[in-house]
């Protein structure tokens, strides 16, 4: 698909059900013709990592992921090979009666069909596709320099086996919760965004597009009261976009059409995930319901 | 065409001095990122103010406090109303600090023994002496005498394996080596667990009743920034100051130069000795950055006399948190190593049953203690 303006991207984002304002269509475009990684900061549960879902199902290309954490490394994001059926081979070739060549022995042996792609390889070369690099501020400094040289040529180099490069760019996508203060030079490579919890006419809407077999009453309660919620300042994890469709389905699913007090109670569990928090929130619905 | 041409460039100087102006009111902006900038409003077109401030935003920020400052200077340079607003202030003047000369001049020859065997006691002496009362002289000596400290980051095992003479089988290189003799069953290799640095947090307090100690915390936590990044072994350390609220200065610490850091430092932080409310800023620190990931597995270090003005059970309760995200949570009280000196502090007997040390913090060699503590840990 080829997109022409903000408002394409808006409209193909929309027809996956993902509804994003004008300046995250704007930023989403500008990553998309500049062919630069796009950096999503924000709370979590704001739809950071849907984004890069709804982006690979709107262009109908393959989504790749790839989750950070602490430690990981680059053969954990590149490639690998598969030692175990290695072995095999070399077992199977001996078996056979072997190879007086060592070299063609080796050279079977570093084959690509023993070559496990991991996720940045796998994007090179499906391109194009989206790459996906969950919460890159998990990963450590040593990871995201090595991503910045990826990011900034495209390509890889196997010494077994030479060099990758994809044939179009890979769409990618960063996101990051700011635990960690990402490196200036992979933030200067990027372009930034820092999504917002949306507004309730906007919340109320991504409700009915995303689980539009909830009822329409039941989806702006919901909304109604996840944004109370969201302005208190006691919680230690205030609820974000995902625990509101969370919460939207499970009443959906107790048959609920109207928000009362028993079944809010019961389903809490879909909306905050402390127990501090619990006790807070049952407090304030009862007085947000019973009026 | 040409009439574009001359419109365009007459935009690209509008743009750019637009990044100028958003440079002098603090946002580092950089050459390519004005380059990306130009670069994105020609993509989008310059016939929409929003669609200019959109690219801005993506194109030259990089963080929730360059957002802010940019909403400022977008106002007020496109809008040109009452100018720009302020550049940061001018940084405090701190004197210069040096390190006494290593000889004065006087005193050569028979003496000169005499002299530095003096010296070396009276080190001995500072190292032990209360840094709140020292003398400006007695301070900027001491200044000097934390390069002696050597932290090591504390340590924890990793996913990634490292060759090791026993523990488990090393695929990989087993099969490296018995190629090398034609798929004949060569020597196994063993492999283990690897170790790498954990993650330090120290939250420094400079409220007002910590403020006698402030300067050497923070000489202390840059201590801690440089020897992990310049160390044999890399960490990560992270420093925030709290009191009534919460500062990020980790950027400031990163600094190889002391005094350099400590002046950025002093440009940062906005609430040099103002109260404590420890626990409301504890709790936005786990909020915003601990609960997330930055103190989960960290060894963290509170810099704290506890002399807390908000409630004592939110700070207790925020306490509690950190201890249960971090691995280990250790905290510094300057008053702890005085004579006499009974914790009784409402904010202090708060905390002491969720820390898992609880140190000493007024002299140099308190801080040594602390060192050898974290690198423990």
């Amino acid at each position: 698909m080829d997109l022409q303006s903000t408002g394409d991207v808006a409209a193909a984002l929309g027809g996956t059900g993902y509804l994003c304002d004008d300046s995250l269509a704007t930023v989403g475009f500008l990553a998309l013709k500049m062919q630069r990684p796009l950096l999503l900061e924000g709370e979590p549960g704001t739809g950071k990592t849907a984004l890069a879902e709804a982006l690979a199902e709107a262009l109908d290309l393959p989504l790749v992921r790839l989750q950070c954490y602490e430690g990981i490394d680059a053969t954990q994001a590149l490639y690998d090979w598969d030692f175990p059926r290695q072995i095999l081979h070399l077992r199977a070739l001996e078996a056979a009666g072997g190879t007086a060549d060592v070299e063609e022995a080796e050279k079977s042996l570093y084959d690509a069909r023993f070559l496990l792609a991991r996720p940045v390889l796998a994007a090179l070369q499906q391109s194009p596709a989206v790459l996906l690099v969950d919460e890159v501020d998990r990963a450590d400094d040593e990871f995201e320099a090595f991503l910045l040289e990826v990011l900034s040529t495209y390509q890889v180099t196997i010494p077994e086996l030479g060099t990758v490069r994809a044939a179009t760019p890979p769409i990618v996508v960063l996101t990051s919760n700011r635990t960690r203060e990402l490196h200036d030079a992979l933030k200067r490579r990027c372009l930034y965004h820092w999504i917002e919890h949306p507004g309730l006419e906007r919340e109320v809407e991504i409700v009915r597009s995303r689980a539009p077999e909830v009822a329409a009453g039941l989806a702006r309660q919901v909304v109604e009261v996840v944004q109370q919620l969201r302005d208190r300042q006691d919680l230690q994890k205030p609820p974000g976009v995902a625990e509101t469709l969370d919460w939207a389905r499970a009443l959906h699913h107790l048959g609920t059409t109207d928000l009362d007090l028993a079944t809010a109670a019961a389903t809490l569990g879909a909306l905050v995930k402390y127990r501090e928090d619990a006790d807070r929130v049952r407090h304030a619905l009862d007085q947000m319901l019973r009026t | 065409m040409s009439d574009t041409d001359v419109w365009v460039r007459g935009a690209d100087e509008v743009l750019l001095g637009f990044t100028r102006a958003l440079r002098a009111a603090g946002v580092p902006v950089t050459q390519d990122r004005s380059h990306g900038f130009l670069e994105a409003v020609a993509l989008l077109g310059l016939h929409d103010r929003r669609t200019t401030y959109d690219a801005g935003r993506a194109t030259l920020c990089a963080g929730p406090d360059d957002l802010e400052r940019y909403d400022q200077v977008f106002e007020a340079y496109f809008n040109a109303r009452d100018g720009l607003p302020r550049s940061r202030p001018a940084p405090p003047t701190v004197p210069a600090f040096s390190d006494l000369p290593e000889t004065d001049g006087e005193g050569e020859g028979e003496e000169s023994e005499e002299v530095v065997r003096a010296r070396a006691s009276a080190a001995e002496v500072l190292r032990h002496r209360d840094v709140a009362r020292l003398s400006p002289a007695e301070r900027q000596r001491l200044a000097g005498m934390f390069a002696s400290l050597r932290p090591r980051p504390p340590v924890r095992r990793t996913a990634r394996h490292q060759r090791w003479r026993r523990g488990q089988v090393d695929a990989s290189r087993t099969l490296r080596s018995s190629l090398r003799r034609m798929g004949e069953p060569a020597e196994i290799s063993w492999r283990r667990r690897g170790v790498r640095p954990r993650r330090l947090v120290l939250l420094v307090d400079v409220s007002g009743s910590m403020s006698g100690y402030a300067d050497a915390l923070l000489r202390l936590a840059h201590r801690f920034t440089v020897a992990a990044a310049t160390g044999r072994r890399r960490g990560v350390v992270e420093t925030f100051t709290v009191g009534t609220r919460l500062t990020h200065l980790t950027r400031a610490m990163r600094l190889r130069d002391p005094d350099r850091a400590l002046v950025a430092a002093g440009e940062t932080v906005p609430d040099w000795s103002g109260g404590t409310r420890l626990g409301e800023t504890l709790k936005i620190f786990l909020d915003r950055w601990g609960q997330r990931g930055m103190a989960r597995g960290a060894v963290v270090v509170v810099f704290s006399d506890g002399w807390e003005r908000g409630d004592p059970a939110l700070l207790a309760e925020q306490v509690e948190r950190l201890h249960r995200v971090a691995h280990r949570v250790v905290w510094v009280n300057p008053h702890r190593g005085k004579a006499g000196y009974e914790p009784v502090q409402q904010g202090v007997l708060a905390v002491l049953p969720h820390v898992d040390d609880f140190l000493a913090g007024h002299s140099l060699a308190t801080y040594a203690d602390l060192v050898e503590v974290v690198s423990r840990a």
